[in-house]
C-alpha cells in the first residue's frame, strides 16, 4: 500500500504548489494591479490616516496642515488651509474623495513620506510609523497677497476687464518661484464638498480651479520684442545699432504690418526700436533670422515643452506655434515675422513669459523654475533643500547685458516709464495683444525684473482682457507693486 | 537523540516565535514593551511542555515532529488572533486547553485504537447524523446559505468538523475488510481496469452521501474534503486509479448538476469565475475583499498589525452592534474564512509559503506514519486523516486565493473556532497514535505483547 501513499502525497504537494502560485500571484505578481483596482477602497482609506506634511511659505505663514479627527486606529487625518483663496492655486488641495491638485499632489510623496520599497523595509525593521516630511516653499505669502490683491485691484477698475489675470515672479539665480497669483481663486477648504468641485470643474477654463499662470496660454504680444532681441544679437546677425527702416505699414510675409498707431519711424536703431516697441522693426528682424533660428531660441527659453517646475504635468502647458491644438515648429507654415512681435499663432503662458525675463535677467543663464525650498522629516531633519538647476544656457552673457540695457531704457523713456520700482533700476518690456481691433479689446502684458544691476526678482504679469488698455498701464503697476515687496527697500 | 527530546527541542524555537510574535503586535499597537507578551510566550511554552511531558509518558516513540508543527501553526494563529482582536486569542487559547484535554483523552482511552473498527457502522451513522444536525429545526442555523453550525444555547459549533475524523475511521476500517474485493476478480478493458460492477455499491453510497450534503447542508467544501479523502483512501487500499477516475467523473458530474440547480452553489461558482463583475451575486465582496487585502502583502509583507483591517473613523459603518471583527472590517470573516489573506498581507508571500511549507511538512510526517504503520487499518487511518487534513487546507487556502470556488471552512489550528481546534486536535491524537505503534521498537513491542 505504500507505493499509492507516496503518489498521493506528491498530489498534495501538487495541490500546495498550486496555493503557492496563486498566492504569489495577487501578493506580488498582480499586486499593482489589484492596488490600483477601481473597487479597492484601500488606498482611500489608508492616505486618509498618513498625517501629510505642513505646507508653509517662505515667509513662515501655515499655507496648509493636517488635522486629525479620533483617536487610535480611528484616527484620520482631513487638511486645512488657513490662508484660503491666497494659495488655492498653486497651492491646490487634497482630499481623499475629491481629487489631488497643484503642489499638494506634486510634493504628494515627500508630503506623506513615501519612500522606495527598500527604505520602507528599513523603516518596517526599525518600527517607524510612516509619517510625512514638513514642505517649506519658495513662494512668499506677503509678496503673494500683494500680487493677488493687486490683479483683483486691476479687474475691478479697468474697463472690460471680465477676465483672471496672472503673475508670475521668479528669484533668476535660483529659480525659486516666489509668487504666482491666478485670478479668479478659490477656497481650497470648500473643495471638501463634491457639490462645490463639481460646479467648479464644469466651469472648464474659466475655473477658478484652472491654474492660469502655468496652465493658460496667452498670445504674449511686444513681449515677445525680448525673445527677438535675444536671438538678433546673441545669433551675430544684429546688434543693438543695426539700423533698419521702421516706416508704416510694411510688408511682412505678404501682408502689410502696422506699428502701434501707424507711426512711422523711418530709420532707427535696435534700441530705438525695443524703447518704443516697433513692429515693423522686429518683423524685419524676425524674418532676417528665420523661423529656424528664431524656434531654435525658443527652446532655448523653454517653449515647445512643459516647463521643468515641481508641479503636475496635467496642470503646465508648454508654449510656442499652435495649430489646430497642437505645437508646431515647421519653417516653411509659420509666418516668422509676426511671431517675433507676438502675433501669428503664438501662445506663451505667464511662467514661461516671466522664464524670458529671469533668463535674461540671471546674465543669459536661465535656472530651472521650483516650489520646494526645503522639506523636513518628522524629527525636524532636513531632508530635501532647494538645489538651484540650470535649465538651460540661452544667450551669452554680453547678449544679457545688451539686452537689459534695452530694457532699461524701455522702463525710462519708452512704453514703461511711468513705472517705478523701490526694488532699484527697473528692466522690463511692455505687451498689447490685441484681441479684437474693432472693440478694442487688448490683452496688456508686462515682463522685466529689477533691480537691472543685480537682479533680485523678475516678474511677468497680465490680464486676460480690457477694453482699450495697454500693458505698461495695466500690468506694469501690478508687476512693480511685487517687485517692491520682494526686493523694495 | 530519542524521538521525545527531539520534539522538546523543536518546541523552543516554537515558544521563541509566539512571543516574538506577540511582542510585534504588542509593540504596533503601544509603542511600548510590556511584560505581556512575555507572559504570553511564556504561557504558551508552559503548555507546550505540559502536554509533552505527558506524550513523554504516553506515546515515548509516537513522530517527534508532529506536535511542534502544530503547535506551531497554532502559534501563528493565536498571534494573528490577537492582532485581529485581543478577546479572540483569549478564547482561542482557552479552547486550545480544551483542544488539549480532547488530545490527552484521545492517547488514554484510544490507546488501543483498533477498538474503533469494532463500531465502525455506529461512527459512520454518529457522523452522518452529525452531518446533518445543522439542518434540524430549532437547533441548526444557516450561515451565508449554508448549513454548517449546530446552535445549543451558549454553545455553537460545526458538526463537519468532528464527522470527517468519524468518516475516515469508518472508510479504513471499510476498507481494509473489503480490499480484497476490489482487488480481485477485475477486468481489463480499453487498458483500465474495470472492478466488478456490485463493488461500485459503496462507492455509489458515499458518492450518494456527499451529494445530500451538497443539497442539504450546500456546504461544498467539506463535500469535497470527504469525497476527496474517499477517494485517496480507495486508492491507497486498491492501488486502482481506474476507482478514483470513476468517482471523480461522478463527483464532477453530480456537482455540474447541481452547480445548475441549486442557486446557492451557482452563486459560489459564478463569483469564483469573475469576482470584479459589476454583476457579480452577493458574496463577491469577500474574495475581491481577500484579493485586495493579499495585493498588500508583496515579497515581506506590511508586518504584524500594519496592515488595514478595521475600518479607521468615519469608514466605520455604524449598524456595526456586533462590533469588529463580526463587522467593521474591510476583509470581511478576517478571522475565520479568510485569516490566510490576513497573513499574507501582513507576512508577506514569504510569510504564507512558510505556513503552507508547515502544512506540507505535517503532511510528510502524517504519511510516512501511514507508510511506517505495521497493519491495513493504521495505514488507511493514517492516510486518510492526512489527507483529509491537507484537504482542509487547499479547499480553505484554495478559495482564498480564488484557484477554487471559496467555501467556508477553516485553517487547522489557525482560524477562530472551537469545533475546527478541537477537532484537529483529536485528529493529531488519532495520528500519533497510529505512529507510537509504527515506531515503537520491535523488541520492546514483544517484551510487552509476549506471554
Amino acid at each position: 500500500m505504500n507505493k499509492p501513499i507516496f503518489r498521493l502525497y506528491a498530489f498534495v504537494l501538487l495541490l500546495f504548489a498550486g496555493l503557492v502560485a496563486f498566492t504569489s500571484r495577487w501578493s506580488v505578481l498582480e499586486a499593482d494591479e489589484l492596488r490600483q483596482h477601481s473597487q479597492n477602497s484601500r488606498p482611500l482609506i489608508e492616505e486618509q490616516q498618513i498625517a501629510r506634511g505642513s505646507i508653509t511659505s517662505s515667509d513662515g505663514v501655515l499655507i496648509a496642515e493636517s488635522v486629525g479627527r479620533g483617536r487610535g486606529p480611528n484616527r484620520v487625518f482631513v487638511r486645512r488651509y488657513p490662508q484660503g483663496a491666497l494659495f488655492g492655486n498653486p497651492v491646490g488641495y487634497s482630499y481623499a474623495d475629491v481629487d489631488r491638485v497643484g503642489i499638494e499632489q506634486s510634493l504628494n510623496d515627500l508630503l506623506t513620506g513615501e519612500e522606495n520599497e527598500f527604505a520602507t523595509l528599513i523603516d518596517q525593521i526599525l518600527n517607524r510609523t510612516r509619517a510625512g516630511a514638513d514642505v517649506t516653499l519658495t513662494l512668499d505669502a506677503n509678496a503673494q497677497r500683494v500680487a493677488m490683491d493687486a490683479l483683483q485691484r486691476a479687474i475691478a477698475s479697468t474697463p472690460g476687464a471680465t477676465g483672471g489675470g496672472s503673475v508670475v515672479a521668479i528669484e533668476p539665480d535660483t529659480g525659486a518661484v516666489r509668487v504666482m497669483a491666478s485670478v479668479p481663486s478659490f477656497d481650497p477648504n470648500g473643495l471638501q464638498d463634491e457639490a462645490v468641485f463639481q460646479e467648479l470643474s464644469e466651469q472648464g477654463t474659466s475655473s477658478p480651479l484652472f491654474n492660469r499662470p502655468t496652465q493658460a496660454t496667452y498670445e504674449p504680444g511686444s513681449t515677445m520684442k525680448v525673445v527677438t532681441a535675444v536671438a538678433a544679437i546673441d545669433s551675430g546677425e544684429f546688434d543693438t545699432d543695426t539700423v533698419l527702416n521702421a516706416d508704416s505699414p510694411k510688408e511682412i510675409s505678404g501682408a502689410p504690418l502696422a506699428n502701434s498707431g501707424d507711426r512711422s519711424f523711418g530709420d532707427i536703431d535696435m534700441e530705438t526700436a525695443l524703447t518704443f516697441s516697433v513692429n515693423t522693426y522686429w518683423a524685419q528682424v524676425g524674418e532676417a533670422l528665420g523661423a529656424e533660428t528664431y524656434i531654435e531660441y525658443m527652446k532655448r527659453f523653454g517653449f515647445y515643452r512643459d516647463p521643468p517646475l515641481d508641479f503636475p504635468d496635467n496642470q503646465m502647458a508648454p508654449s510656442g506655434i499652435y495649430s489646430e491644438g497642437k505645437l508646431i515648429d515647421d519653417p516653411g507654415v509659420i509666418d516668422i515675422g509676426r511671431v517675433a512681435i507676438g502675433q501669428e499663432r503664438l501662445l506663451a503662458t505667464p511662467l514661461q513669459m516671466a522664464q524670458v525675463a529671469a533668463a535674461v535677467a540671471n546674465d543669459g543663464r536661465l535656472m530651472e523654475p521650483t516650489f520646494l525650498q526645503e522639506a523636513r522629516d518628522p524629527d525636524g531633519r532636513v531632508i530635501e533643500e532647494l538645489d538651484p538647476d540650470e535649465q538651460a544656457e540661452v544667450m551669452s552673457e554680453e547678449t544679457a547685458e545688451a539686452v537689459t540695457q534695452m530694457m532699461e531704457k524701455v522702463a525710462n523713456e519708452g512704453t514703461a516709464s511711468l513705472l517705478s520700482t523701490s526694488a532699484g533700476q527697473l528692466a522690463g518690456k511692455t505687451g498689447t495683444a490685441e484681441i479684437d481691433v474693432a472693440q478694442r479689446i487688448n490683452r496688456p502684458w508686462f515682463i522685466g525684473f529689477a533691480p537691472a544691476d543685480d537682479p533680485q526678482i523678475a516678474v511677468a504679469a497680465m490680464l486676460e482682457r480690457c477694453t482699450g488698455c495697454s500693458g505698461g498701464q495695466v500690468a506694469g503697476p501690478i508687476a512693480t507693486a511685487v517687485m517692491d515687496a520682494l526686493a523694495g527697500g | 537523540m530519542s524521538a521525545r527530546t527531539r520534539e522538546l527541542f523543536a518546541l523552543i524555537p516554537v515558544a521563541l516565535l509566539v512571543t516574538a510574535g506577540f511582542t510585534e503586535v504588542f509593540l504596533v499597537g503601544s509603542d511600548e514593551i510590556g511584560d505581556l507578551s512575555l507572559i504570553y510566550g511564556g504561557y504558551f511554552l508552559a503548555v507546550c511542555v505540559a502536554a509533552h511531558i505527558f506524550l513523554r509518558i504516553a506515546l515515548p516513540h509516537a513522530d517527534p515532529y508532529l506536535f511542534p508543527l502544530c503547535a506551531l501553526l497554532a502559534a501563528v494563529g493565536l498571534v494573528v488572533l490577537y492582532r485581529i482582536d485581543e478577546t479572540l486569542a483569549v478564547e482561542q487559547a482557552t479552547v486550545f486547553l480544551i483542544g488539549l484535554g480532547a488530545f490527552a483523552a484521545t492517547i488514554v482511552f484510544l490507546r488501543d485504537y483498533e477498538v474503533l473498527q469494532r463500531y465502525r457502522y455506529l461512527i459512520a451513522i454518529g457522523s452522518l447524523a452529525l452531518l446533518l444536525a445543522p439542518r434540524l429545526p430549532v437547533i441548526g442555523s444557516q450561515v451565508n446559505g449554508a448549513y454548517l453550525a449546530v446552535d445549543l444555547g451558549p454553545l455553537s459549533f460545526q458538526p463537519a468538523e468532528l464527522a470527517k475524523i468519524g468518516i475516515v475511521v469508518f472508510l479504513a476500517s471499510y476498507l481494509n475488510e473489503k480490499r480484497e474485493l476490489f482487488s480481485v476478480a477485475a477486468r481489463r478493458f480499453l487498458g483500465l481496469t474495470i472492478p466488478p460492477v456490485k463493488h461500485f455499491g459503496p462507492l455509489l453510497i458515499v458518492w450518494g452521501a456527499a451529494m445530500v450534503l451538497l443539497v442539504f447542508i450546500r456546504d461544498l467544501g467539506s463535500s469535497l474534503m470527504f469525497f476527496g479523502a474517499f477517494l485517496a483512501l480507495i486508492y491507497v487500499a486498491t492501488n486502482r486509479f481506474s476507482y478514483v477516475l470513476a468517482g471523480l467523473l461522478l463527483f464532477a458530474g453530480g456537482a455540474w448538476f447541481f452547480a445548475n440547480t441549486v442557486g446557492h452553489v451557482q452563486d459560489r461558482i459564478d463569483i469564483w469565475l469573475d469576482p470584479f463583475a459589476p454583476n457579480a451575486p452577493e458574496g463577491a465582496g469577500q474574495i475581491t475583499a481577500a484579493l485586495f487585502t493579499q495585493a498588500e502583502g508583496g515579497l515581506f509583507g506590511q508586518g504584524l498589525g500594519q496592515s488595514l483591517l478595521r475600518l479607521p473613523g468615519p469608514f466605520f459603518p455604524e449598524s456595526c452592534t456586533q462590533g469588529f471583527p463580526y463587522c467593521g472590517s474591510i476583509l470581511p470573516e478576517p478571522h475565520t474564512d479568510a485569516i490566510y489573506a490576513v497573513i499574507v498581507a501582513e507576512l508577506g508571500l514569504f510569510g504564507a509559503c512558510g505556513l503552507i511549507a508547515c502544512y506540507a511538512l505535517i503532511g510528510a510526517r502524517g504519511f510516512k506514519t501511514a507508510v511506517m504503520a505495521p497493519d491495513g487499518f493504521s495505514k488507511l487511518l493514517a492516510a486518510g486523516l492526512t489527507s483529509v487534513f491537507c484537504l482542509q487546507v487547499f479547499v480553505i487556502i484554495g478559495g482564498i486565493v480564488k484557484l477554487i470556488p471559496l467555501t467556508g471552512v477553516t485553517l487547522p489550528f489557525i482560524s477562530y473556532g472551537g469545533s475546527s481546534i478541537v477537532a484537529n486536535m483529536i485528529l493529531l491524537a488519532l495520528l500519533m497514535l497510529v505512529s507510537e505503534r509504527a515506531r515503537r521498537p520491535p523488541a520492546r513491542y514483544e517484551e510487552g505483547a509476549g506471554p
